[in-house]
């Protein structure tokens, strides 16, 4: 009897949890695609303001203003150069130091691990700041090598923690036993660490690649206003064009984070990226 | 003893090793024959893996020297050497196909791709795989994947073949006959072998000599027969087969008083319901079936000592007739008398 009684309970009680995670669900789904939405459709209709239900009509206009806008442009073309650029040479520093980190004990490694972690939690924009004064005295103000190098520093925490968490992750008699299969260490570590390691080290250029192409304060630090990339364009966007502009500018803003989190969506939820930031 | 030159298969002189500060193995001697196969038999931590470790080239020694079908490799890393291991869990590549892990060491040695073929099939058929070459190591058997491992050795067509502890991953039956299917490509093949295992009943039943290791050392290095037989210590004798161990002396049949120690095999134990010269009247206390034999608990003149026996079982409580048969008799560990 009261046996039944109990599983009545605990039905009522997963209708109840399962009312309230739908509405919980549903609602984060509207705060996080309700923007992204609207925004599309600001994208693409002439007026629309807040009496009126729908919108006065539709229209490609804005996204010919852009396709006309040689600023516009300018500021979408170096996005595009700067960050692939950005992602490349922050790879080749950071993947050769992931693997040292994983692989040797040395002096201060924990210490350097936690430093990378740590100065991406303090703000960043007084990081910022004392690099500026720096990059005065170094005349790379107003430079492409200068937002490149402010660029690559946000990257950093990516392209390190996660590779070293993947490269930690492949078995040491994997590597062993291709040794003894007559390998050299470096086609050992080509062959067998770097394949093995391959998603974790993909996670980790999808989110280096979507930070270099986000970053605005320090870009916009060092390179206004002589370079502008997407990020840093939205500001004089918001301040100087008409609402849609912004909101056909932000969905080219999405499209590279789209594409590339849809690409590496394997590995996301397979754990790369949580995984990545265990400390160890 | 000496061997001439060239049927040696492995030497290891003198080797010394430490790591983590703590010196691991202490000055080890062996020398295994062509063709030979050798177990390296120890309790956990007496430091097998590290001395194979050693032969194939992962770890250098610090001091001594490592000899392969005559060539001095004690500082050759392992793909120099001509040496091939079998890893305890394994070690397939899981992104690679079984045949492509077998072809794999092939591919490196950079042969041609109709040589790789024909050899990658032949080690196939060898360990009756020929049906999953194209599989995963992941959707494969545990069994499956230690022959796979044990192809990819092979295919390299070694000098010597190591093993650590290569059935360790197995249910007992799968244990038993793999380690008969691995004896018989060995002895076919003629390749020498080295095995490391810390269970004796596999060293037994598969080598063609058992080195048994100690906290670094190698404490005897016979047959399986020699080592039963007349165990060269009393670490030896504890560490294999069964023993009834006595501090004292044996004289007249039984133990008598006195510092030495005596160990006597279960087997040696003969017990009957009738008398016959050098026996003594004992009871029975318990009798314990074991399979294929009992184990029978004895006392006689205030001595328990252990038997086994196959056949004319006692009951508890009979009074009957014990007669040692063989006694083995430690001096400071060494054995110094066989009665
Ligand atoms: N890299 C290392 N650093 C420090 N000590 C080590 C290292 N590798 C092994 N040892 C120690 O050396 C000893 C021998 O280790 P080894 O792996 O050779 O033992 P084993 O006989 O193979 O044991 P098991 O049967 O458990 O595999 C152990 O006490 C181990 O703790
Ligand atoms: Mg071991």
């Amino acid at each position: 009897m009261s046996h039944s009684a109990n599983k009545l309970n605990i039905q009522t009680n997963s209708w109840l949890v399962r009312i309230f995670l739908s509405a919980f669900i549903g609602f984060m789904g509207l705060f996080i695609l309700g923007p992204l939405f609207w925004l599309a459709i600001r994208a693409f209709v002439t007026e629309w303001t807040f009496p009126n239900l729908l919108p006065d009509g539709l229209t490609m206009r804005w996204w010919r203003v852009i396709a006309d806008d040689g600023s516009l442009l300018e500021a979408i073309k170096n996005s595009l150069i700067i960050s692939p650029i950005v992602v490349l040479i922050s790879a080749a520093i950071c993947l050769p130091a992931a693997y040292a980190f994983s692989r040797y004990e040395f002096l201060g490694r924990k210490t350097f691990l936690i430093g990378i972690f740590a100065a991406n939690a303090f703000p960043k924009i007084g990081l910022f700041a004392s690099i500026a004064t720096l990059f005065y005295t170094l005349n790379l103000m107003g430079t492409i090598l200068g937002i490149i190098i402010i660029q690559v520093l946000g990257t950093v925490i990516f392209m390190t923690w996660i590779p070293a968490a993947a490269f930690s992750a492949v078995p040491r008699n994997l590597e062993d036993a291709a040794r003894d299969a007559g390998a050299s260490k470096l086609r050992v570590f080509w062959d067998i660490t770097l394949r093995l390691a391959m998603p974790g080290i993909l996670v980790a250029l999808v989110m280096s690649f979507l930070a270099a192409f986000d970053e605005a304060q320090g870009t916009y630090l060092v390179g206004v206003p002589t370079i502008y990339t997407m990020p840093t364009k939205m500001y004089a966007l918001v301040l100087n064009y008409p609402v849609q502009i912004s909101a056909v500018f932000s969905l080219l803003l999405a499209i590279p984070s789209v594409i590339l989190i849809s690409l590496a969506r394997k590995q996301i939820i397979g754990g790369q990226l949580a995984e990545g930031f265990q400390i160890k | 003893m000496s061997i001439a030159k060239d049927s040696v298969g492995l030497e290891l002189i003198g080797l010394n090793k430490i790591l983590g500060g703590r010196t691991i193995i202490e000055n080890l001697d062996l020398s295994v024959k062509k063709g030979e196969m050798v177990s390296l038999l120890g309790p956990s931590g007496c430091g097998k893996t590290t001395t194979l470790r050693m032969i194939a080239g992962f770890l250098i020694p610090e001091a001594g020297k490592v000899i392969l079908a005559g060539k001095d490799v004690t500082t050759l890393g392992p793909d120099k050497r001509p040496s091939a291991m079998v890893f305890q869990n394994y070690a397939l590549w899981p992104h690679m196909t079984v045949f492509k892990n077998i072809a794999y060491p092939l591919k490196i040695r950079k042969l041609a791709k109709s040589e790789i073929e024909k050899r990658v099939h032949d080690a196939l058929g060898l360990v009756n795989l020929m049906h999953h070459k194209d599989s995963r190591p992941s959707q494969i058997s545990g069994g499956e994947q230690q022959r796979v491992a044990l192809a990819r050795a092979l295919v390299q067509e070694p000098d010597i073949l190591l093993l650590d502890e290569p059935l360790s991953n197995l249910d007992a039956k799968l244990r038993v006959k793999v380690r008969e299917d691995i004896r018989d490509l060995q002895r076919r093949l003629g390749i020498t072998t080295v095995i490391v295992t810390h269970d004796q009943d596999e060293a037994l039943s598969i080598s063609d000599r058992i080195a048994v290791m100690n906290d670094g050392r190698i404490e005897q290095f016979s047959t399986p027969q020699a080592l039963y037989d007349e165990p060269a210590t009393e670490y030896v004798a504890n560490f294999i087969g069964s023993l009834n161990r006595f501090t004292g002396n044996f004289a007249e049949g039984r133990i008598q008083t006195g510092d030495n120690v005596v160990g006597i095999r279960p087997e040696d134990v003969l017990f009957s319901s009738h008398q016959v010269p050098g026996s003594h009247a004992a009871t029975v206390d318990l009798v314990v079936p074991r399979g294929h034999f009992f184990e029978v608990y004895l006392s006689s003149n205030d001595q328990k000592i252990r038997a086994f026996m196959s056949a004319d079982i006692p009951q508890v409580g009979d009074a009957g007739f014990v007669r040692i048969s063989k006694a083995l008799i430690y001096k400071d560990g060494k054995l110094v008398k066989v009665a």
